[in-house]
């Protein structure tokens, strides 16, 4: 009823291609937007922050670099942990030898490393396709997680073989480190987020997303039409990697505060999978469901016994959770196998005409 | 030059030096080889006849044998318990095909490859909840599968060959006998290689691609069994040999992914090929390499033959 | 895109749910982490019920502790860091007065915050070496034994007594190539270097703990005199199972402590005259456990499996709540407050003081080996005696053998200050000291 676009005209062809052409999804934007840096930050407990909000928004960037890899331009990857792992050690490695320099510079920094070993690891990706390319990213995943257990130099020779995150500031407030609050961090990686997904979602709806996308849909054919598929993949590994890089950094930095080289372990490359899968594949804002889907329902699965008073043994509810992750994987794929994104784009689809079916 | 030294002269010395442990670690890489190819080929039966790169295979193996030690530990004889087993893998078969499978029919590869992804979690939390999640012996005793092992005086040393390890290598090899004969000569096995070669053909003379998943899957699943038993036997069962089942992906990918030969064939040089690597060129590199190598040599081969070994040929069409 | 906000909504909902169920004024809060699921349930089963059934036991037979009941809570972490601190965030809105993280991975995420959060941590002989250094680490526990004096007991073990005897030797250590058994690394490789024997490393990779036939190839190869393993979850059995096959002689085939029964068991025969090094009584002879067999197992309270009760794992976890308890009745004692908090458990457990005579009146006389920490010293470096797989059970082969204090004081010392230089900004100790000594 209030989703409906009479009377607004677009008057010029800008207007038309933009990516929010409804001015009711511009206010919905920007009122999430205002309860993601206002609300919750304000309201929202430790929990809420530490376990939910900024692992989903970490994890939705790394699903968002995965898609630009495995959603728009059609190459599988199950590395993408290795490459997380890549940004994670890089920003350590960074943040020690320069102390003095923000940060937040080397968190982005690190996903040029990261992008580095993704453009090397790509490069078979154009002579082997397919499934086929799976064993490619796989020998990056376990080279790169053994490298993380082997090379000491790479946790500065830590008796523990673990990096650990000390204390930085932004303006005089901590931002990581154990004195960070929750809500500091949470506005940090939403910034981040926010602003990653906005630059990812410029470049998709481009020349270059679009020349990845005829890449995906046939390698052959796109290269008939004049695009040079190394460069293409290449920049689609780059890309993708630089995004996954950054996510790795984060987690490490804003999420975790120390990790092992098992952090970036083959389940999380199966993880962002399936979040690209359930929510969407080659969809930005799929990325978000996705994610949000994967990491918030087993916590809330794992609430719910609790919540509803039923006395169930801890590791029960994980068993449960287990199944009904697999279950929920099936169930999405059955009903719409192009994910939530594409039920979310029906409903709004629906909604626009509505109340009539066309 | 010593770097060139400790790569390319030394690891053939010591080699030549020990011929016992060279002996002994073929023969380690054989045995690893054969489960590896025994995996492998549980992928390869699914993916001829449907098409499915079933990711779950590994976890069907995990579940089959912990099914199975289950069974016993809750008091059933250790036979009727293998026959309960293959009862469950037949139903687990059916439960795929009816609830996976053909709701999903038509859809592109990678969906039903994340099917079974959901099918994977989902077995985890199903066995773990109906066994428990502590690791279990496999009963091996029971199933008069052979114990020792045999010690062979040659070389100027001793190589040891577990009796254990060579019944696996003979099941192995009678398996993949089985699924020729099966394939070759029976009505089944003639309709699943019609499958197999083209889906619509096949329903067009009549056969039913429902009946023919059943049957493969169920076969596939019954592969698993006899390889969580082997592995099981090896060491213990738990959740935690899922990881090694991914190693069953380089052996596939080398093989070609609708050839049994290429699976096993993939399966030996893959298992050799990490053994011998790890052995003497591991202690170059800190150790721990065999756990990406298996996947490098599948990668150099690719390189070559994007198709794998014995895999058909990509043709592409616009 | 009003989804999205529904689905922020919920969660919000679903925070406000976890933290509803506060439990009541008058009990103490006690979260176990446990890991029941996953690759490494082999080991934490046995743990998670020893640690579950003594603090329930307490709580049927004495009421709680000094007579407030005990909330214990078990939130399940699949030995995973992420869900390890997911149940961390959950439990602490619920005022914990302690957290077991048991992961090496898990402790060290939460040693940063433990300060800031005023929650203690006890990580019972695992997690981070240094932290026995309470000037360093004043929040942080790790008794009664740190890996590196339990490297050095095996050694003098080996040594017959010296771990300089072992001269010349060569010493494989097999290892499960994460955190844990790293961690042992550099002391493994300072007494090489001193004592002149040759160390051989054999790192198993957590992918590969049931595949390890190519280590087991390397060890024929080298022929070590005598192997030490550190290993977790499934790496055990596979290993013990490995070292049959390979003809390993068992007597020389020294483990910590972390083997249970099982993993022996399942080897057969052949794991005969296999080692490990353990700090407290095997078996379930004492009154404590009586106690918890009668209130706890019998009475169905527990969900230990058949055998289960009176294992090394079990008895690793009915140790570790006895520290907790203990820790809680010092803490009692010293505030007189009944409802403790964090911040006094922290105070008590720096008081420990398990003498003979209180290890008699909690019914665990011959089960533990007297332990006093103090705010310099969290850990105690308890000795450690040898025990030998029979085929059916452990039986006590050594006396107990102290720890190399002389070469464990100075490595750990240096390992407290570099964590603190490596992570600028570590705060220095405020925390007042009850016991200076």
């Amino acid at each position: 009823m209030f989703y409906r676009e009479a009377g607004q005209f677009k008057t010029s062809y800008a207007a038309d291609m933009a990516i929010f052409p409804i001015r009711q999804d511009r206010i919905g934007l920007a009122l999430i937007l205002l309860v993601a840096f206002v609300a919750i930050p304000a309201t929202g407990d430790q929990f809420l922050l530490n376990t939910m909000m900024i692992p989903f928004l970490i994890l939705s960037l790394a699903a968002i670099g995965l898609n630009i890899l495995t959603g728009y331009t059609g190459l599988l990857s199950l590395g993408s942990a290795g490459f997380m792992g890549v940004g994670a050690f890089a920003c350590y490695k960074l943040a020690t030898y320069f102390p003095h320099v923000n940060i937040l510079i080397w968190i982005l920094v690190s996903g040029i490393a990261s992008s580095a070993v993704g453009v090397f690891f790509g490069l078979p990706s154009l002579r082997i396709k397919g499934f086929y390319l799976v064993v490619a990213t796989l020998a990056a995943q376990f080279f790169l997680e053994w490298a993380f257990a082997r090379v000491p130099w790479l946790y500065n020779y830590n008796d523990s073989g673990a990096i650990e995150v000390s204390k930085a500031t932004l303006f005089g407030v901590p931002i990581t480190g154990p004195n960070a609050t929750p809500a500091t961090r949470y506005l940090v990686a939403l910034t981040i987020v926010c602003a990653m997904a906005w630059i990812a979602s410029n470049i998709v709806h481009g020349r270059i997303g679009r020349m990845w996308m005829a890449v995906r849909d046939m390698d052959i054919a796109a290269e008939l039409i004049g695009i040079r598929l190394f460069q293409a993949k290449l920049l689609a590994f780059a890309v993708s990697s630089f995004y996954i890089g950054v996510a790795g950094a984060m987690m490490v930095f804003l999420w975790l505060g120390a990790a092992e080289p098992e952090a970036f372990n083959i389940d999380l490359s199966f993880q962002l999978l399936f979040m690209i899968i359930i929510g969407g594949l080659g969809s930005i804002v799929g990325a978000f469901f996705g994610a949000a889907i994967i990491h918030l329902l087993p916590i809330g699965l794992r609430a719910l016994p609790a919540a509803l008073g039923l006395d169930i043994a801890a590791a029960t509810v994980e068993h449960l959770t287990f199944m009904a992750t697999g279950a929920l994987i099936i169930i999405v794929l059955i009903v719409e196998p192009n994910g939530l994104a594409r039920l979310w784009q029906t409903t709004k689809r629906k909604l626009r005409v509505w109340p009539f079916p066309y | 030059m010593s770097v060139l030294y400790a790569i390319f002269v030394d690891p053939f010395a010591q080699m030549a030096a020990a011929p016992d442990l060279l002996a002994q670690a073929i023969w380690e890489g054989l045995v690893g080889g054969v489960l590896y190819a025994l995996i492998a080929l549980g992928f390869v039966l699914i993916y001829k006849a449907s098409g499915v790169f079933n990711f779950a295979q590994g976890i069907m193996m995990v579940f089959a044998a912990l099914t199975l030690v289950g069974l016993h530990e809750k008091g059933v004889p250790a036979w009727v318990a293998l026959g309960l087993t293959i009862a469950v893998m037949y139903a687990l078969a059916l439960g795929v095909e009816r609830l996976v499978l053909r709701p999903l029919v038509n859809q592109p590869d990678i969906m039903l490859l994340m099917a079974t992804f959901g099918l994977t979690y989902f077995l985890v939390g199903f066995g773990e909840l109906v066994f428990g999640g502590n690791p279990k012996s496999m009963i091996t005793k029971e199933l008069w599968l052979p114990q020792g092992a045999i010690d062979l005086h040659i070389l100027g040393g001793t190589v040891t060959l577990q009796k254990l390890d060579i019944a696996a290598a003979a099941i192995a090899l009678a398996m993949v006998a089985g699924l020729g004969f099966f394939f070759q000569k029976t009505r089944i096995g003639r309709a699943l290689r019609a499958v197999a070669d083209d889906h619509q053909a096949a329903l067009s003379v009549g056969i039913s691609l429902e009946q023919i998943w059943v049957v493969v899957w169920f076969a596939a699943g019954v592969v698993a069994l006899a390889t969580g038993i082997m592995w099981g036997a090896r060491s213990d069962v738990s959740f935690a040999l899922q990881v090694v089942a991914l190693k069953a992906l380089p052996v596939l990918i080398l093989g070609g992914l609708t050839s049994i030969p290429g699976a096993i064939v993939g399966g030996l040089i893959i298992g050799v090929g990490e053994k011998l690597g790890e052995f003497y060129w591991g202690p170059l590199l800190g150790g721990g390499i065999e756990r990406w190598l298996a996947y490098f040599i599948a990668l150099a081969f690719l390189l070559f033959r994007p198709q794998g070994l014995f895999g058909e040929r990509i043709i592409e069409r616009i | 895109m009003n989804k999205k906000i529904i689905l922020r909504g919920l969660g919000c909902a679903l925070a406000l749910a976890l933290a509803a169920p506060a439990f009541a004024e008058d009990s103490i809060y006690v979260p176990l982490f446990t890991y029941r699921t996953g690759p490494f349930a082999g080991s934490g089963i046995g743990i998670a019920d020893g640690m579950h059934d003594y603090l329930t036991m307490l709580n049927e037979r004495d009421g709680g502790i000094g007579g407030v009941k005990l909330a214990v809570d078990e939130c399940e972490t699949g030995y995973d860091t992420k869900k390890g601190l997911e149940c961390y965030d959950a439990v602490k809105p619920k005022n914990p007065v302690i957290v077991n993280p048991w992961s090496t991975g898990i402790t060290l995420s939460l040693i940063p915050k433990a300060p800031v959060d005023k929650i203690p941590i006890l990580s019972m002989g695992y997690g981070l070496s240094a932290a026995a250094k309470g000037e360093v680490f004043p929040w942080v526990f790790n008794p009664p034994i740190t890996y590196w004096d339990g490297a050095s007991e095996i050694l003098k073990y080996l040594g017959g007594g010296s771990i300089e005897a072992l001269k010349g030797k060569t010493i494989g250590y097999l290892y499960f190539d994460a955190a844990f058994g790293r961690e042992a690394l550099p002391f493994f490789q300072a007494q090489a270097k001193d004592a002149g024997f040759d160390l051989k490393l054999y790192p198993v990779a957590p992918a590969d703990m049931q595949n390890q036939s190519s280590k087991w190839l390397d060890i024929r190869r080298d022929k070590p005199d005598f192997l030490i393993m550190y290993g977790w979850g499934a790496m055990n059995a596979a290993a013990i199972k490995e070292a049959v096959k390979a003809n390993f002689p068992m007597e020389k085939f020294v483990s910590i402590w972390w083997p249970g029964d099982s993993d022996a068991s399942s080897a057969g025969d052949g794991a005969k005259g296999f080692k490990e090094l353990n700090w407290h009584g095997a078996g379930a002879d004492y009154p404590a456990f009586a106690d918890i067999k009668k209130l706890v197992i019998d009475a169905g309270k527990s969900r230990a499996a058949a055998g289960e009760f009176g294992g090394t794992l079990y008895d690793h976890g009915v140790y570790n709540s006895m520290l907790i308890a203990e820790g809680i009745a010092a803490a009692q004692k010293l505030t007189g407050k009944k409802v403790v908090t964090g911040e006094d458990v922290r105070r008590g457990l720096e008081n420990i003081d398990l003498d003979a005579v209180r290890l008699k009146a909690i019914g665990l006389e011959g089960f533990a080996s007297p332990l006093k920490l103090s705010c310099a010293d969290h850990n105690s470096h308890s000795a450690a005696f040898v025990q030998q797989w029979d085929g059916a059970k452990w039986v006590k082969v050594s006396d107990r053998i102290p720890p190399a204090s002389e070469k464990v004081q100075p490595l750990l010392d240096e390992a407290a200050k570099a964590y603190a230089e490596k992570n600028a900004g570590w705060p220095a100790r405020t925390e007042a000291c009850d016991n200076k000594s």
